[in-house]
């Protein structure tokens, strides 16, 4: 069955994916030259800027995707749980011996590059539920195999957010629901989860008080069309009561959020009066530089907001700015149909997949890079709130280059032998 | 299986939606809504204005009569003020003000309309040696800064009135005229005022780009949407210097106003208006203060534009005006003789006169200045039969009065000027009834009293006119823009402008009647060797007070180069101190020189203003 390796590693390599891959890397290089451009150091390759050092991540991400096609595919199978486990502990340890920057514990330095474990609990995470759900003998409809799954996804979750303080690298894992979707997990959660999520949403809007009786009077209105059995009545009722008690305990969450967090919430739902200077300052500087871009943009390097500082972190989570003030319209449009014309793609090559563990993999790879997208840039043209997750290939940084590379290239690997169906 | 692999569909469905609503949102910000630009352009950009010189101001010597200095204004921004180590009591010390001063102003500062991230004035006009010891330790000091600005200087300190000073623009300018900016400088009266546009030349802008901490990162553009300053164009007056400030000498501690012009070209010699001040008082800093203590006097009112504001019966002058009038419509005669009795015989000695012999032919009574002869002249133009009709008779009269400038506007380049008044038809219908008043109501017009009224520019126009032998050209104070006389802005003061009364005949005969004033008349103590001159005593009765004196004059006789009109607000007889003036003047300008400096040293010391104030004793005598 096995197919020996006899062939060149490259065999096989879906090479579109590559060269997506491979322009989105050089896109988000030259926005990063031009969101931090130093006319004293004007040469993309000067290492003692933030671009010389993405050129350094960029080469070792290469590297890294060329070991990554080199190391057998069935090594990926057999190692997910050690995989996951592995940098579980990582993820545990790392408050401990790293150190803290901007107020979370999630970073090992070496000099001045650092790397964050918890980015790399992504393809951890999804090798080891792919290992889980492929497993013939589960089921995901069965409630038990739910939960397990669920159980993967939230410790790594519950350590980053608790641990390390780093809400946007926790939320990501909400991602794998496409996952779960696609293997079956009943419609019925998700649109529990949907309802859930509007209860949480109009808990924070409206007056609890309205909430509670609009919940009343829909319970009661349902009695009408339902038979009036004795259970069906307890059934309604603790659907009332469960709903009630969602509505009073985000409204008790959310009082008991850190400030900050409040207010990102305040923000994006128009809560109260946003100060542009405080706490509306980063979405509002996003939306003008981009805003500000016009159709056509400003022309490379050209960029008012984005090179003079008015936009924060414009290099990492707000990349994106650079990208809609100096290409406008057309650049900004081009980049986010180009990272989904490869999201797309992903899901395309994880459907063509024999083995159930490429497919589920693969479809954690699209989870994770569409839950990036969405957020990232949501949340620089207002659509989400401001969760600090890089715009996959764009953003600078080491760890999130490579763990989106690992993510990717290990996908792949699995589809250059999608022809095997045992793993 | 299969089943599960429809659910593929959904996804991509719901990929593909996230990503059209985000291009859609994209295309909204950034195609449709444009307030992101100009909040980018807001925040990015900062606009340097840059202040063009305004232009200088000579006589027509070509002396220097307003210049630039520089000032500095301390401005800050509060902004960029550090909390922590800023050395508020240095700070206080080095430009000499107080803790609390400090506090005040930084708080004005910061409050609407100014802001912690706004420029704005700290301290306005440094003089140069201020600024030179503060620039020296302005580092020392985050957040505040040093704008040069340029202040108005004036070497002679002559023609306050007539050069106007500048001032900022209020909210009130920059409404109307979005050139200006609150806080621009902007003539607000005289030459200034009239030839602003002139003057100010064209702000220049610098776009330059700053980063967020306000720092300034070169020019946007390389400067293509940058423009510079035009400075402003300069201005040659007809001002004689020499001669306003020798008239400004003479007219010291008088209130009155003297107005010299050059008859053949119409422009203005000297326009002094007493009391007046030194031009350097609203300048800088001390201006305000300067301007309020020049608001108290009440009486000489030094900020009264009197050569052009302020309106004073013709009186006398105009009796010459009526001998034109008389002569062209052919009711009167240089033969022509009226009797006196004290007074105008057919109203019972009204209005009344001053002795002398009677009855006086047209020369005389010009010479005695004769308030009964006048009258009757007025009644006969007025009832004059071939008009068949009184009223069209005075409208004609009036129509004649009007083309040499009274009751209008002369249309000169000195800012706010009055109409003056000779009333109209309209007028005494209402006061008196329609058809009820006739010449023997309204008779004191003849001798330019009752509601007549003309402003001293007015007056020495009428005098060109004479002199002339009725024509003038508009009175003005700008011969030259920018070196060239021809602009275009100036075209409208080389129209000839033609009176009612074109037959010089008229004129010659009221012209002797001037002439023999100086030869045997009241001017006779006055005259100038070698240049036989015309003038006309007078006094212009003033329902408030003591009468003012008048005094009309122009030399030489033919080919006029100077004509005086001067009054002197209750002074009494024209020929004591009105009279001298002018003729000091007028040697003076033709001359250049003084061969009574007995006549001068008398005008220069009369105190006419304070002498009430004197101990009474010393007031008698």
């Amino acid at each position: 069955m096995r197919e020996k390796s006899d062939k060149s590693i490259f065999y096989n390599i879906d090479w579109i994916t590559v060269l997506m891959y491979v322009v989105l890397v050089l896109m988000g290089w030259a926005n990063i030259y031009a969101a931090v451009y130093n006319e004293e150091h004007y040469i993309i390759t000067d290492i003692s800027q933030k671009y010389g050092k993405q050129m350094i991540w960029i080469g070792t991400a290469f590297l890294l995707a060329l070991i990554v096609l080199i190391i057998d595919e069935n090594f990926y199978t057999a190692f997910a749980y050690v995989i996951y486990g592995l940098f579980m502990l990582l993820i545990i340890a790392v408050p401990f011996l790293g150190r803290e920057v901007k107020g979370s514990r999630s970073w090992f330095r070496f000099g001045d590059f650092g790397l964050q474990p918890a980015e790399f609990m992504k393809f951890a995470t999804n090798l080891a539920i792919a290992k889980f759900l492929s497993n013939q003998n589960i089921k995901i409809a069965d409630y038990r195999n739910t939960i397990i799954t669920l159980l993967m996804l939230f410790v790594p979750m519950v350590i980053i957010m608790k641990l390390q303080n780093e809400t946007g690298l926790a939320i990501v894992f909400v991602a794998f629901i496409f996952t779960l979707y696609r293997e079956g997990l009943s419609v019925n959660y998700l649109l529990l989860g949907f309802l859930a999520a509007i209860l949480f949403i109009l808990a924070l809007l409206v007056n609890n008080i309205f909430l509670f009786a609009i919940i009343g009077i829909l319970c009661s209105l349902s009695l009408l069309f339902i038979k009036r059995s004795r259970t069906n009545l307890f059934v309604v009722a603790l659907i009332g009561i469960v709903a009630c008690g969602m509505v009073k305990g985000t409204s008790t969450v959310y009082e008991h959020l850190e400030p900050h967090q409040k207010i990102r919430i305040d923000v994006l739902l128009g809560r109260g009066t946003v100060d542009l200077k405080k706490e509306g300052y980063n979405v509002n500087q996003a939306k003008i530089a981009i805003g500000s871009g016009g159709f056509l943009g400003k022309g490379y390097l050209q960029g008012t907001q984005t090179k003079y500082d008015f936009v924060p972190e414009q290099d990492t989570d707000f990349i994106f700015c650079t990208v809609g003030e100096e290409w406008g319209f057309l650049g900004s449009s081009l980049v986010i149909i180009l990272q989904l014309t490869l999201i797309i793609r992903i899901v395309f090559m994880a459907e063509r997949q024999r083995s159930p563990f490429s497919r589920i993999y693969g479809y954690g790879v699209a989870s994770v890079l569409f839950f990036h997208l969405t957020v990232n840039i949501g949340m620089t043209i207002g659509l989400a709130p401001v969760i600090g997750i890089p715009l996959p290939f764009f953003s600078y940084g080491g760890s999130s280059l490579w763990s989106f590379t690992l993510l990717l290239f290990i996908f792949i690997k699995l589809d250059s032998h999608r022809l095997q169906i045992l793993r | 299986m299969n089943q599960l692999g429809d659910r593929k569909y959904l996804i991509i469905g719901v990929f593909a939606l996230v990503g059209l609503m985000f291009i859609a949102r994209l295309f909204y910000i950034q195609v449709i809504d444009d307030s992101y630009k100009l909040d980018a352009n807001n925040q990015a950009f900062r606009y340097n204005t840059e202040y063009p010189v305004r232009g200088y101001i000579y006589d027509r010597n070509n002396k220097l009569l307003v210049y630039n200095e520089a000032a500095y204004d301390l401005v800050v921004l509060p902004k960029n003020i550090s909390k922590t180590d800023f050395d508020t009591a240095g700070f206080c010390e080095l430009i000499g003000i107080t803790k609390e001063v400090f506090m005040k102003k930084m708080k004005k500062a910061v409050q609407a309309p100014n802001s912690p991230r706004k420029e704005s004035i700290f301290e306005k006009q440094l003089s140069p040696e201020d600024y030179a010891s503060i620039q020296e330790h302005l580092y020392l000091y985050r957040g505040f800064s040093v704008q040069s600005r340029t202040l108005r200087k004036y070497p002679y300190k002559i023609a306050a009135h007539t050069l106007g000073y500048i001032g900022e623009a209020d909210k009130g300018v920059t409404e109307k005229d979005p050139y200006y900016k609150e806080g621009d400088y902007l003539g607000i009266s005289g030459i200034e005022k009239t030839y602003e546009k002139v003057l100010r030349g064209k702000k220049g802008l610098r776009i330059m780009m700053v980063d967020v901490h306000n720092r300034e990162k070169g020019s946007y553009m390389n400067g293509l949407y940058d423009t510079m300053a035009i400075p402003g164009k300069p201005l040659t007056t007809t001002i004689d210097a020499e001669l306003q400030q020798y008239a400004e000498q003479l007219m010291q501690n008088k209130i009155g106003s003297v107005v010299a012009i050059d008859p053949s070209t119409g422009e203005i010699l000297a326009i002094v208006t007493s009391p007046t001040y030194d031009p350097n008082l609203l300048v800088g800093r001390a201006r305000n203060k300067n301007f309020a203590m020049l608001s108290l006097d009440s009486i000489g009112k030094p900020l009264f534009n009197r050569s052009t504001m302020a309106s004073y019966p013709p009186g006398s002058t105009f009796k010459l005006i009526m001998s034109l009038i008389g002569l062209h419509e052919g009711v009167l005669t240089a033969g022509t003789r009226y009797p006196c009795a004290r007074g105008y015989p057919p109203l019972g000695g009204h209005p009344k006169c001053h002795p002398h012999p009677s009855p006086l032919d047209l020369n005389a009574a010009i010479g005695a200045s004769c308030n009964s002869y006048f009258s009757y002249v007025f009644k006969s133009v007025i009832e004059d039969k071939k008009y068949h009709d009184t009223y069209k008779a005075y409208q004609n009269w009036r129509d004649i009065a009007m083309s040499f400038c009274l009751g209008v506007k002369t249309g000169s380049d000195l800012a706010n000027e009055l109409r003056g008044n000779v009333p109209s038809i309209k007028y005494y219908d209402k006061v008196f009834g329609k058809g009820v008043w006739k010449a023997s109501t309204v008779i004191s017009l003849g001798i330019g009293q009752a509601e007549m009224g003309i402003t001293p520019l007015q007056n020495a126009n009428l005098v060109s006119v004479i002199a002339n032998r009725g024509w003038y050209f508009t009175p003005h104070i700008v011969k030259a823009i920018d070196g060239n006389s021809n602009d275009t802005l100036l075209n409208r003061f080389k129209v000839k402008h033609y009176t009612n009364i074109k037959d010089t005949m008229a004129y010659n005969t009221v012209i002797r009647g001037m002439a023999k004033v100086v030869e045997s008349g009241t001017a006779a103590a006055l005259k100038i060797e070698g240049i036989p001159y015309c003038a006309k005593t007078g006094t212009a009765q003033n329902p408030h007070g003591k009468d003012h004196s008048v005094f009309v004059c122009f030399a030489p006789i033919n080919n006029p180069k100077i004509a005086v009109g001067i009054l002197i607000e209750n002074a009494g007889f024209g020929a004591t101190w009105a009279g001298p003036i002018a003729r000091l003047m007028m040697e003076k300008y033709l001359k250049g020189k003084i061969t009574r400096p007995d006549l001068e040293k008398r005008m220069l010391e009369a105190d006419l203003i304070h002498k009430d104030k004197l101990p009474a004793d010393a007031a008698h005598h």
